[in-house]
């Protein structure tokens, strides 16, 4: 067994069953961001609100969600709320511990990038007598998400691996599907390499999307850039490797 | 364009009604206060500014130059008095809020233009939005300001592309687009470089000959000297003296006036 068949790999790359595997990947993916931001705007906003309750209501679910691995949240939602007479279907299971998750760094994210918009800008904004609308839709959102978009794309970078941790629970997305195809015929390197080399595929499509977006939101030129490169690392502190 | 070209006085019309109006200072406080947690950053302030009067309040740094410019806006709220402005009482009432800052515009130390919208988009958007008007007449009157402020050639650029004079200049044309009836500067070159304070002093004093009415926290003593009617000194959040210029730098009455003069004219 001491060999590695390419001619394997490239059959499994090309495996319909494995291929499935990969859209559920992405479908997780996509939902946990779409419901992440949606999460994460609103837990944001209580973050940054005067209220004590809110804000420390925010502050714990931060805390908590980031402080513990998403595996734990995983098989907790699975397999340990159903003891407590709560069930969901596998696949609504790594959805909300995917969402769950995912909105505490996005959360984050959201926060630091409207921190990172000048308090000078606001003040412009209200000397000029903009409504609240118009200074958050015109001045405050479009500086902010600028400044998110490098740290939501390294989220979004790490969501994608994260999935993966779906397998345990028995979603068959690509990690699982890997498995399945690895328990059949034991072509551990040669599964792995297509997974691998779908993994890979999936992270670059997104780099790809993120400059262009980095691009698209970065239309007025040099000073422009300097400012992103300056704000940065604020916003990207806020995104660790998870799992 | 009829509307463009109306001066953006306040009182140069000359009738009766105007004359009025008139009597009704563009600013008074009354025993204002302004805290910061147990610091007291306006302690009991009185100030009256007369319509078209210019008024350079100085006073060395942490005295509450801005917090007092900045409460005529409210932008910071004053918690104690009373601050009139243009006869609207600053009452935290959002439309007594609202009221008084379609009457002032300001210019602040930082510029603070919008940086991802073009010089015009800057000087469009609160005419569009808040006045409702088209776009088009939005610009004419964008471009008849900036030609004001002599950088029509820099509309289309945005403010990172330009010098920090020129983003200045943007600012005080920004802000005359909502045709304000008081102009209230914050330290609007000391964020500049030498060579850069002269043209925007210029554009300040062709502002102050149409009648606009000041109130400007400076340390530029010549401009004080040229264009106030008063000077405020402020210190420790009180207004310690207030004189016509002449009479301030020659022989100003307090201490502490002395000191800062002497640090400051070296
Ligand atoms: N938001 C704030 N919180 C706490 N203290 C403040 C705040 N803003 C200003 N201060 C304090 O109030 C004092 C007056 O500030 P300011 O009006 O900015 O002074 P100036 O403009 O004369 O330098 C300073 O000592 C400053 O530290
Ligand atoms: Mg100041």
């Amino acid at each position: 067994m001491s060999h590695f068949s390419p001619t394997a790999a490239v059959n499994y790359f090309f495996n319909y069953f494995l291929m499935k595997g990969v859209l559920v990947t992405i479908g997780l993916t996509v939902a946990a961001v779409i419901g992440g931001l949606i999460l994460g705007m609103g837990i944001a906003l209580m973050r940054m609100s005067s209220n004590p309750v809110l804000s420390g209501f925010s502050r714990f679910y931060i805390w908590f969600f980031r402080g513990t691995p998403l595996l734990i949240q995983l098989v907790v939602i699975y397999s340990g709320l159903p003891q407590l007479g709560i069930k969901f279907s596998v696949i609504t299971c790594a959805l909300v511990g995917l969402i769950l998750n995912e909105a505490a760094y996005l959360a984050e994210i959201v926060r630091s990038g409207f921190m990172a918009v000048s308090a000078g800008q606001r003040e412009a904004a209200w000397a000029l007598s903009l409504s609240p609308w118009v200074t958050f839709r015109r001045v405050t959102l479009p500086q902010a998400f600028r400044l998110m978009i490098p740290p939501l794309g390294n989220s979004i970078n790490s969501l994608l691996k994260a999935t993966s941790l779906a397998s345990v629970i028995s979603v068959e997305e690509l990690m699982r599907r890997s498995d399945m195809l690895m328990q059949e015929h034991f072509q551990i390197l040669e599964v792995y390499a297509a997974a691998t080399a779908y993994y890979l595929i999936l992270t670059s499509v997104w780099d790809a999307i993120q400059r262009r977006l980095e691009k698209h939101f970065g239309r007025s030129s040099a000073a422009k850039s300097r400012r992103i490169a300056a704000t940065a690392p604020v916003a990207q502190t806020s995104v660790e490797a998870r799992a | 364009m009829s509307e463009i070209s109306m001066n953006t006085a306040s009182g140069v019309e000359g009738a009766t009604a105007q004359s009025q109006l008139r009597d009704v200072p563009a600013v008074r406080m009354e025993a204002v206060y302004k805290h910061y947690g147990d610091f007291t950053a306006l302690d009991q302030v009185d100030l009256k500014v007369a319509k078209g009067e210019k008024i350079v309040v100085c006073g060395p740094s942490g005295s509450g130059k801005s917090t007092l410019i900045r409460c005529i806006n409210h932008i910071e709220k004053h918690d104690e008095g009373l601050i009139y402005v243009n006869g609207v009482e600053l009452d935290h009432q959002r439309k007594n809020i609202d009221a008084v800052r379609r009457d002032t515009g300001m210019v602040f130390q930082s510029f603070n233009l919008f940086p991802h919208m073009t010089v015009l988009e800057n000087c469009i958007l609160a005419p569009m939005t808040v006045n409702g008007m088209s776009e088009a007449e939005a610009k004419d009157l964008a471009m008849h300001f900036l030609t004001k402020v002599r950088i029509p050639d820099q509309a289309e650029k945005f403010p990172g592309q330009l010098s920090g004079g020129q983003q200045q200049r943007v600012a005080i044309a920004r802000a005359l687009c909502m045709r304000p009836k008081i102009m209230l500067f914050d330290e609007p070159t000391s964020a500049l470089d030498p060579e850069m304070v002269k043209e925007v002093l210029e554009t300040m004093k062709k502002l102050a000959e149409e009648g606009m009415t000041m109130l400007c926290v400076t340390h530029e003593m010549g401009f004080a000297r040229e264009v106030a009617d008063r000077i405020v000194f402020m210190n420790e959040g009180k207004v310690v003296e207030q004189a016509a210029p002449e009479e301030f730098f020659q022989h100003p009455k307090s201490e502490r006036a002395r000191t800062f003069l002497d640090q400051i004219i070296h």
